[in-house]
């Protein structure tokens, strides 16, 4: 097709929306899409009369943006525990490289092109080795959209094997929300569909130089494209949005399915590589948002409590005939203190949580 | 209490269909008239689709309409509508409409009542993709418009109105469950879940591997009988969430069956029935 422009042998840029006009003609199952289009330019119009949102402290900021070195040539910038703000720039999820003898692979890119330039710059400050990997962990704006910012450096870029999908579908919605909740820092973001997908059956291994990282897929939990990245010289596992600490869980996937592979992380507490067939010790564990934990099975079981315990009030209010709204206002209302952002998103969980449950 | 033969039942599925088909098509072509317009424009665009220029009264003494103030999870949106006067043959709601200005698809639902069964409460989920206007509509059996509505603000960044996931919604398509409580007596109003499995997508995504969009793939048509009898027919769309959901109330005198016929806009047809006793305990 020849909408579809791709840009050397990586990840393809798309315009979805020339398409959209493109194919509108074409298609006569499509016509709400027209009324999609319209609804665009009526949209920015509301943006502009976005929320303001928290302001952030100057330290907040600066912790969104600085890298440090949590292990031997694994590189780490922590997100600050707020939602996307003008003032934060969507710096809001943890990000971090990894630096072989050979070769750079970053792990998420930040909720924007200009954060993924940051990134880029701070990789430069350590190393002129090339970028040949960007690998994302999920579909989550925050974490997702500043892949194009490494367009120059031609790398793979590598994801779950229902990123793609999973983002195509919500392209608008993200890069409209990005819009809306952060201005100019939004500016020339655009979304970047992985070139290489990592199979739940079989995982992915990435030779960086005297370090190989081990890539698992996994089935749907948080997001129905969930990816952590092992780095087998260190122990370190990143597992993104597989774990949340101090900031409260978001489910946008399954909570019975998030709930089952936390059991299956704490059960063997290690990773079976590809390339060395012990199953290697956890030694560290990389959050999508929060610090970096070494006892990082209690903070898995206080994720997992959060979830069961949501879980079990939601089965109660179910079978006596209750309605998500009785659940909102009644469910997990105990677990208030032990979550940052708690009224952002705990509502949010129940809803999605209710959803699912009642087809058990 | 009118007695609808199946042949009604088929005409009347039909003719909704028709119905919501036209208004689509309208609010379509009344919109791409006008390229910038705002949100009250709209509003008055989908109108006039809807009704035309028929005058339309505050409803707050004939339903009452409850939305959450923030759409928590943009894909599940739940929504409830309560009727405030006593439905009777005589004077019933007749039509109700579900409108979200804002919405890609604005029309989300359109019910039909025969006003042989009274209720009180009708609740549904409805994506919401940005800040909107949420809008009830009820026409009563003598012609007379009413309408509350509700303004809710759209959900934080990372959530947004697809597909949790998609595999699994394929897998299990056409699944449909009834819920009613354990027991009731004959002619009490028994308030019933009515679930049913479906992706109920839009057809706006992109397939990446064979680079074309997938086509739209949503409910159409929702009816519900007892015994043959309607209970309401609802013309839905892909505003609708995933799974459609939607909790009615109707109070079945004798025992029977209650059925539930599907068609959605791939031509499936999904039908489900379960038998009520005269009195459930
Ligand atoms: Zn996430």
């Amino acid at each position: 097709m020849k909408q579809v422009k791709t840009t050397r042998q990586y990840g393809i840029f798309i315009n979805f929306r020339k398409i959209y006009a493109n194919l509108l003609s074409l298609d006569t199952s499509l016509l709400f899409q027209k009324i999609l289009k319209i609804q665009y330019s009526q949209t920015c119009v509301m943006f502009s009369l976005a929320l303001i949102l928290l302001t952030t402290s100057a330290t907040g900021v600066m912790a969104g943006g600085g890298f440090q070195q949590i292990a031997p040539g694994l590189y780490f910038s922590s997100g600050v525990h707020q939602d996307f703000s003008k003032s934060n720039k969507g710096q809001i999820a943890n990000t971090g490289f990894i630096v072989g003898s050979e070769r750079v692979a970053i792990i998420d890119t930040g909720s924007s092109y200009q954060q993924g330039l940051r990134i880029r710059e701070h990789v430069r400050a350590v190393t002129d080795l090339p970028i040949d990997y960007v690998i994302v962990t999920h579909m989550h704006p925050d974490h997702a959209l500043g892949t194009s910012a490494f367009s120059k450096d031609s790398p793979q870029v590598i994801g779950h094997q229902n990123l793609a999908d999973a983002l195509a579908r919500r392209e608008s919605t993200y890069l409209n929300n990005m819009k809306r909740l952060l201005g100019d820092s939004a500016k020339d973001t655009q979304l970047v569909i992985p070139s290489k997908s990592v199979t739940t059956t079989e995982g992915m291994s990435l030779n960086l130089g005297d370090r190989w990282l081990y890539l698992t897929a996994y089935p749907t939990a948080h997001t129905n494209n969930d990816l952590s990245v092992f780095d087998t010289k260190t122990g370190t596992l990143w597992l993104s949005d597989l774990l949340f600490v101090e900031r409260i869980p978001v489910i946008d996937g399954s909570l019975l399915g998030w709930l089952k592979v936390m059991d299956g992380l704490m059960a063997s507490g290690c990773i079976n590589t590809q390339h060395n067939r012990q199953c290697q010790p956890i030694v560290q564990v990389v959050p999508g948002h929060g610090p970096v934990v070494t006892a990082w099975q209690s903070a898995l079981a206080k994720q997992h409590h959060y979830l069961e315990e949501i879980a079990n009030q939601i089965r109660r209010i179910i079978s006596k005939g209750g309605t998500i709204s009785q659940a909102v206002k009644s469910v997990g209302l105990d677990e208030q203190g032990n979550w940052l952002l708690f009224n952002e998103y705990h509502g949010r969980n129940v809803t999605a949580a209710f959803a699912e449950l009642e087809w058990e | 209490m009118t007695v609808v033969s199946s042949l009604k039942q088929i005409h009347s599925l039909y003719s909704s269909f028709i119905v919501l088909a036209v208004v689509t098509a309208s609010i379509i072509f009344t919109s791409t008239q006008a390229t910038a317009t705002e949100g009250d424009n709209r509003w008055f665009q989908i109108k006039s689709s809807l009704i035309g220029d028929s005058h339309i009264q505050d409803g707050q003494e004939i339903l009452e309409l409850d939305t959450p103030k923030r759409a928590m999870d943009a894909a599940i949106v739940p929504i409830t509508i309560e009727s405030k006067f006593e439905q009777t043959p005589d004077r019933y709601i007749k039509k109700l409409y579900i409108v979200i200005d804002n919405n890609p698809s604005p029309v989300a639902a359109v019910f039909t009542f025969p006003g042989n069964h009274s209720w009180k409460s009708l609740s549904t989920r409805v994506r919401i993709n940005a800040y909107t206007d949420l809008r009830a509509i009820a026409e009563i059996s003598d012609g007379s418009l009413y309408m509350v509505n509700n303004y809710v603000k759209a959900s934080g960044g990372c959530s947004a109105p697809s597909l949790k996931d998609p595999a699994a919604a394929a897998a299990q398509l056409g699944r449909i469950k009834f819920r009613l409580p354990e027991s009731f007596a004959a002619g009490d109003l028994v308030p019933t879940q009515l679930m049913i499995k479906h992706p109920n997508n839009s057809g706006l995504q992109f397939d990446q591997i064979s680079r074309y969009y997938i086509p739209a793939d949503f409910v159409r048509t929702i009816q519900v009988t007892y015994n043959g009898e309607e209970v309401f027919t609802v013309d839905t769309d892909i505003s609708i969430s995933e799974d459609p959901s939607i909790r009615f109330g109707f109070a079945p005198e004798k025992s029977g069956v209650l059925e539930v016929h599907v068609k959605d806009s791939k031509g499936r047809t999904f039908s489900h029935s379960m038998n009520l006793p005269e009195q459930r305990s």
